[in-house]
C-alpha cells in the first residue's frame, strides 16, 4: 500500500499535440493519501477513463509521472504496479468457479495454498458470496458477477490502489444501492486505497471521501462531498452536482456588488482579485418566495413529491428556485430573495468571492 | 422473448418445399434403389436389406471408411490447432487487419477441381515446381503418382492449404469480439499467456470453434472433387475414399443398388458424428 | 385516447399481465412506473401490438385494434437502448418513418426541421448515427417519434443509458416535446423520481398488474394500498408493525405516538404504518415530532440529499433530507418523525387512514 502522487501529467492520443485542445487530459498535479477513497466525477469524455488507465498502468502518458510511494511506475506494466481494477462489465473467467475465480491472481502470484484458503474465505464472506463458492461463475446474476470481480482484487493484500470504472453500470437500479454501500463497508474493512470513476454523482459522493470533479481534461475541485455541495469551486461543480444544479446568472459588478438584471445582489462577501466574466451562481434551494425581492414571474411549477420544483423568469433571466412546502401559481407573478451567505460570484466559471468571516 | 403467433409458420413453408424438392425427394429414390436390384431396362426386383449387409461387410468399403476416417482426423488435428495459432497470432486492429483477412479468405474461393488441377500440376514431378523442388533440388524422392505415402501428404497439404483458413476467420471472429477488458483484467491478476488462452480466449471462441470444427468434419468426410481431380484415388487403391469409391460404384460398375445402400450408410454415419460431436461440445452449456 | 379492457398476456403458462382495465389520454404524460420485471415492457409491447394478447381489446381513438398489424397503428415507439438506422444521416433517420407514408419532399423536409429544431439537432442533421454521443443518439431516436405524428408514442425507459445530467435535461424538455401534439404518451421508467419530474399521470405496476392510477402528484401523497406506496418510493418508504390502541398508536420497540382524524376512529388492533423517507429528519422541528434513534448502516450523498439507513428494532428505516449530511456508520442517531405525515394500511394492504 503507498500514497499515489500524480506529478504534471499530460495526456494526447495525438502522436504530435499542439495546443491544450490536443490534450485529453491537462496538466494534472494531485496526492491521494494511502488509504482513501477516492472518486473521480466528470461526464462522458471529461477524461477520467484516461487518468484511471494512466494509473492502473494500460496506459503511458505523454507527460508527467506516477508515484506510488516513493517509487516511479510510470513506465510499469499494470501487473508490475500491484493494482486491482474492476470494470463496467463484469470480467468474470467463465468457465471456473466462483472459487477459482478468487484463488486465480493469487495462484499466479505463487501464493501458499493455506494463505488462498484464508483469504478466500474471508473475502467471500466479506461479499456475501460464501454459499455460492462452488458453482459455475458463468450463471450468476450481473450483480454477482460483478462482486467476483471486485473480489477478485480484494483477495490480494499486496495492492497498492483498487480502481474501479463505472462498476454499476450493468446492476438493476433497485440493486445499486446494495451494492454502492457495500463498497463504502468494504473499503472501511479493508483499508486500500479505493478510486472509483463515474459519471453519477450520488454513487461518487456516497462513496469518496474526497471527490475530484472534472471537466475537458482539467481538474476543476478536489473536495470532499460537502465541500462540492456548499461552497462550488467553479461553475461546472455547482451544475453538476445537485438536482437541479446551481444557477448560474449573467451580472455586472459595481465595486463590490453584484448587478443582475438591474438589481443589487448582496453576496457571501468580497470579490477576490480574479479577472474575467461575471456570473453569479446560487442553489436553487437557496432562492425563496418572499414578499420582497426580486419581482419573477413564475413559468413552471413542479410537485415532485417532497417538494416544489419552481421555474420563473426574472428580466430576461430563467431560474429555478426549490420550496420545500408551499409553491405560487404557474403564471404568477412573485418575489425572489437570495440567501447572501449562499450567493457567490464566478469569473470566467472560478469562484471570485470570499466567505465573510 | 416467445410470441405465440402462427403465422410465422406460412411464410416458413417455402423452404419447406425447396428442402422436400431438393433433399427428401433425392433421398427417397436412393432408398428406393437401395433395397432393390436393376439390370436396366426400368426392371427392379426387391432385394430387401441385401445390399446393405454386403456393403458392410465388404473388406473393400471397410478399406475405404478406414481411409476417410484417417483423412479427416488428421486433417482435423492439423487445421483445428493450426487454425488457432494463426488467428491468434493475427493482428486485431491497424492496417494489417483486411490485408491477412484478404490473404486469408483467397485459397477458399477457388473451386474445388481447379484447386484440384492446380495442386496435381504443382506437385507432378519434373513438371511441377514442388515436385522439382523435391526431387531436382532437394533430391528426396517424391511421386504423389507412384508413392502412396507421397500421394497422402499431397492430399493431406492441399486440404490444409486450401481450408485451414475457414477455421481461421471463424476463430479470429470469436476473438475480435473479446472486450480489451477482459485482456486488462488477465494483466492484473498476472495471467500467463497460456491462462489468458485457456481461461479467456478459448471459453470465448468455443461456439465457433464448435461451428469450425463441425463444418471440417462434414466438409472433409464428404470430400470427392480435390482428391479425384489430384490422385484419382491412387496410386492403387490408396487414396480412395469413400466418396471416390461410391462414385466408382455408382457411375463406373452402374451398381446402383449397392452404391445406394452405401450412400445412406455413409449419410448416416457423417449425421451420427455429427451429433455426438455436437451434444459433447456443448453439453456444459446445459 | 388508447382504452385497455380487460388485457392480458401469457407466455406459456406464465402470467405476465393479469387483466388489465387502463384509458390512456392525450395532452399529458402516462407514466407507467414500476420495478424490472413488472411488466411495464410487457403492457407496452401489448399496446404497440408488437407481442399477441392472451385476452381483452385494446382502442385507439374508440377503433378496435386489437387485431390490427403494428405496422397500420399509427404510432412511435423509443426504446432504452439507440435505435437509429446506421447507414443513414440524421435527416434521413428522422425522415424514414415519413418516406413510408409517401409524404410529399416539401413536407418531410418541413416536418423533420421541425423536430430536429425542437431536439437541438439541426447542426447535425448531415452526421451518421456513430458520429453522435449517446445523447444525441437518443435526441435523433426521440425525434423521429415526434416528426411521424403518431397517435401513440411509446417511450419505454428512453434515458435510462445516458449520463444523468443529460437525463436532467431531457427529462425536463420531454413534456414540452410532446405538448399539444395530440399524441398518447406513454413513458415507462423504474425510477419514482423521473414520474414526479414528468407529472401528468401515473400507473403503478407490481408483479404484472396495475395497482393504481392517477394524477402523479396525488397518487404519490394517497397511495391507496402498500404496494403502491412501495413502488412510488426511492428510497424505499418505511413500514412497521404498529399496535392501536385507543388514541395511542405503537411500535414494537415500544415508540409511541397520538393518534388522531381518521387514524384515531380504527377499530383497536394491528396495522402497518407507512411514512416517506423524506417525513423522517435527524433534526426536530416541532415538539409534535416522535424520536427514532436507532444504529446507522448505510448512508448515501446524492448532492442535493443524504438519505441514512436506521435500524429500529428489526426493522430497517430510512431518513431523506436535503443538503450534504455525513453520517457515521455504525453510530447510534436519533430521527424525528411527524405522526400527521404517517399513513396506516390493513392487514391486507389497503389503506385505512
Amino acid at each position: 500500500m503507498a500514497e499515489i502522487k500524480l506529478s504534471h501529467l499530460r495526456h494526447s492520443y495525438l502522436p504530435n499535440p499542439s495546443g491544450p485542445d490536443d490534450y485529453a487530459l491537462k496538466e494534472i498535479d494531485l496526492t491521494w493519501r494511502d488509504g482513501g477513497a477516492y472518486a473521480l466525477l466528470g461526464p462522458s469524455g471529461c477524461g477520467k477513463s484516461t487518468l484511471l488507465n494512466i494509473i492502473s498502468g494500460l496506459l503511458a502518458p505523454s507527460e508527467g509521472k506516477v508515484f506510488f510511494g516513493e517509487q516511479d511506475v510510470t513506465t510499469l506494466a499494470p501487473n508490475e504496479r500491484n493494482i486491482a481494477q474492476v470494470f463496467q462489465f463484469p470480467v468474470i473467467y467463465d468457465t471456473m468457479t466462483v472459487r477459482q475465480n478468487l484463488t486465480f491472481p493469487l495462484k499466479n502470484r505463487g501464493v501458499d495454498e493455506a494463505t488462498i484458503a484464508r483469504r478466500v474465505s474471508e473475502i467471500a464472506e466479506m461479499l456475501e458470496v460464501t454459499e455460492m463458492l462452488d458453482t459455475r461463475a458463468a450463471g450468476l446474476s450481473p450483480d454477482n458477477k460483478q462482486k467476483i470481480s471486485m473480489g477478485r482484487g480484494l483477495v490480494r493484500d499486496d495492492v497498492n490502489v483498487v480502481m474501479f470504472d463505472e462498476p454499476l453500470t450493468v446492476i438493476d437500479p433497485h440493486l445499486k444501492w446494495k451494492l454502492r454501500s457495500k463498497l463504502k463497508e468494504l473499503h472501511q474493512r479493508v483499508q486500500a486505497t479505493m478510486i472509483y470513476v463515474t459519471h453519477d454523482q450520488t454513487e461518487a459522493l456516497t462513496f469518496a471521501d474526497e471527490v475530484v470533479v472534472m471537466q475537458d481534461g482539467v481538474v476543476v475541485q478536489i473536495g470532499t462531498p460537502v465541500e462540492l455541495f456548499e461552497r462550488p469551486q467553479h461553475t461546472f461543480v455547482g451544475h453538476f452536482i445537485g438536482s437541479p444544479g446551481m444557477n448560474v446568472l449573467p451580472c455586472d459588478l459595481k465595486g463590490d456588488r453584484a448587478i443582475f438584471e438591474g438589481y443589487d445582489i448582496t453576496l457571501e462577501g468580497p470579490l477576490t482579485a480574479r479577472d474575467g466574466a461575471p456570473q453569479i451562481g446560487i442553489r436553487p434551494e437557496y432562492i425563496s418566495v418572499t414578499s420582497t425581492g426580486l419581482p419573477a414571474t413564475v413559468t413552471k411549477v413542479a410537485d415532485v413529491g417532497r417538494h416544489f420544483v419552481i421555474d420563473a423568469i426574472v428580466g430576461n433571466t430563467k431560474l429555478k428556485a426549490v420550496s420545500e412546502h408551499t409553491a405560487p401559481d404557474a403564471g404568477s407573478s412573485v418575489h425572489l430573495t437570495f440567501k447572501p451567505d449562499q450567493t457567490r460570484v464566478y469569473r470566467d466559471g472560478w469562484i471570485a468571492t470570499e466567505a465573510r468571516k | 422473448m416467445r410470441t405465440e403467433n402462427q403465422k410465422a409458420w406460412f411464410f416458413v413453408l417455402p423452404v419447406l418445399f425447396l428442402v422436400a424438392f431438393n433433399a427428401l425427394l433425392p433421398m427417397m429414390t436412393v432408398v428406393n434403389y437401395s433395397v432393390q436390384e436393376t439390370f436396366g431396362n426400368n426392371q427392379f426386383f426387391w432385394e430387401g436389406l441385401d445390399w446393405f449387409e454386403q456393403i458392410l461387410r465388404s473388406e473393400r468399403f471397410q478399406a475405404a471408411l478406414g481411409r476417410q476416417f484417417l483423412f479427416t482426423g488428421i486433417i482435423l488435428a492439423i487445421e483445428v490447432p493450426l487454425g488457432i495459432i494463426i488467428a491468434l497470432s493475427m493482428p486485431r486492429k491497424g492496417f494489417w487487419v483486411p490485408v491477412c483477412l484478404v490473404l486469408m479468405a483467397l485459397p477458399m474461393l477457388i473451386p474445388w477441381n481447379v484447386v484440384g488441377a492446380m495442386w496435381n500440376i504443382f506437385a507432378l514431378p519434373k513438371i511441377g515446381m514442388l515436385g522439382y523442388f523435391m526431387n531436382d533440388v532437394l533430391g528426396i524422392h517424391y511421386d504423389m503418382t507412384q508413392d502412396p505415402l507421397a500421394a497422402w501428404i499431397t492430399i493431406i497439404v492441399m486440404d490444409v492449404w486450401h481450408w485451414t483458413s475457414l477455421v481461421v476467420l471463424l476463430c479470429y471472429a470469436g476473438l475480435v469480439s473479446i472486450p480489451d477488458a477482459y485482456y486488462q483484467a488477465a494483466k492484473i491478476d498476472a495471467a500467463s499467456p497460456w491462462s489468458v488462452f485457456r481461461y479467456i480466449q478459448l471459453p470465448k471462441i468455443k461456439t465457433v470453434l464448435t461451428i469450425a470444427i463441425l463444418l471440417r468434419f462434414m466438409d472433409s468426410f464428404n470430400i470427392y472433387t480435390e482428391p479425384f481431380v489430384l490422385t484419382g484415388g491412387g496410386p492403387g487403391n490408396s487414396t480412395t475414399l469413400l466418396s471416390i469409391d461410391l462414385v466408382k460404384i455408382a457411375l463406373g460398375q452402374f451398381d446402383l443398388g449397392p452404391a445406394a445402400a452405401m450412400s445412406l450408410i455413409y449419410f448416416a454415419i457423417t449425421l451420427a458424428v455429427s451429433w455426438v460431436f455436437y451434444v459433447v461440445m456443448t453439453k456444459d452449456d446445459q | 385516447m388508447i382504452e385497455l379492457q380487460d388485457v392480458t398476456k401469457r407466455v406459456g403458462t406464465v402470467t405476465h399481465i393479469k387483466p388489465t382495465n387502463l384509458k390512456l389520454e392525450a395532452g399529458h404524460f402516462n407514466v407507467l412506473l414500476g420495478a424490472t420485471g413488472a411488466g411495464k415492457t410487457s403492457l407496452i409491447k401489448l399496446m404497440a401490438g408488437l407481442d399477441p394478447m392472451a385476452s381483452g381489446r385494446i382502442l385507439m381513438d374508440g377503433k378496435d385494434v386489437t387485431r390490427l398489424n403494428t405496422q397500420k397503428r399509427r404510432i412511435s415507439l423509443v426504446h432504452q437502448f439507440f435505435v437509429n438506422y446506421p447507414h443513414m444521416s440524421v435527416f434521413e433517420n428522422i425522415a424514414s418513418p415519413l418516406r413510408v407514408a409517401r409524404l410529399p419532399e416539401s413536407e418531410i423536409q418541413g416536418r423533420v426541421e421541425e423536430a430536429a429544431d425542437l431536439l437541438q439537432l439541426r447542426p447535425m442533421l448531415n452526421r451518421k448515427p456513430n458520429e453522435l454521443s449517446g445523447g444525441q443518439q437518443q435526441r435523433t431516436a426521440l425525434a423521429r417519434a415526434i416528426a411521424k405524428e403518431s397517435q401513440a408514442v411509446f417511450l419505454d425507459e428512453p434515458l435510462a443509458n445516458l449520463d444523468y445530467k443529460l437525463r436532467e435535461e431531457l427529462r425536463e424538455q420531454l413534456p414540452e416535446l410532446f405538448a399539444g401534439r395530440g399524441a398518447v404518451v406513454v413513458y415507462a421508467t423504474s425510477e419514482p423520481e423521473e414520474a414526479l419530474m414528468l407529472g401528468g399521470y401515473t400507473g403503478l405496476m407490481d408483479d404484472g398488474v396495475v395497482t393504481q392510477f392517477g394524477k402523479t402528484s396525488e397518487i404519490y401523497r394517497h397511495p391507496s394500498n402498500l404496494t403502491a406506496a412501495r413502488v412510488f418510493s426511492d428510497p424505499p418508504i418505511n413500514a412497521a408493525e404498529v399496535t392501536k390502541a385507543g388514541t395511542e398508536a405503537k411500535l414494537q420497540t415500544g415508540v409511541r405516538w397520538t393518534l388522531d382524524g381518521k387514524a384515531a376512529a380504527l377499530p383497536d388492533g394491528s396495522y402497518t404504518v407507512a411514512v416517506r423517507p423524506h417525513r423522517v429528519l435527524p433534526k426536530r422541528s416541532n415538539k409534535h415530532e416522535v424520536e427514532l434513534r436507532g444504529q446507522v448502516l448505510v448512508t448515501e450523498l446524492s448532492g442535493s440529499d443524504s438519505s441514512a439507513h436506521f435500524r429500529l428494532g428489526d426493522v430497517d428505516w430510512v431518513s431523506l433530507s436535503s443538503g450534504v449530511h455525513p453520517y457515521k456508520v455504525g453510530e447510534d442517531h436519533a430521527f424525528f418523525m411527524d405522526p400527521t405525515h404517517c399513513r396506516y394500511f390493513g392487514t391486507d394492504g389497503t389503506r385505512v387512514a
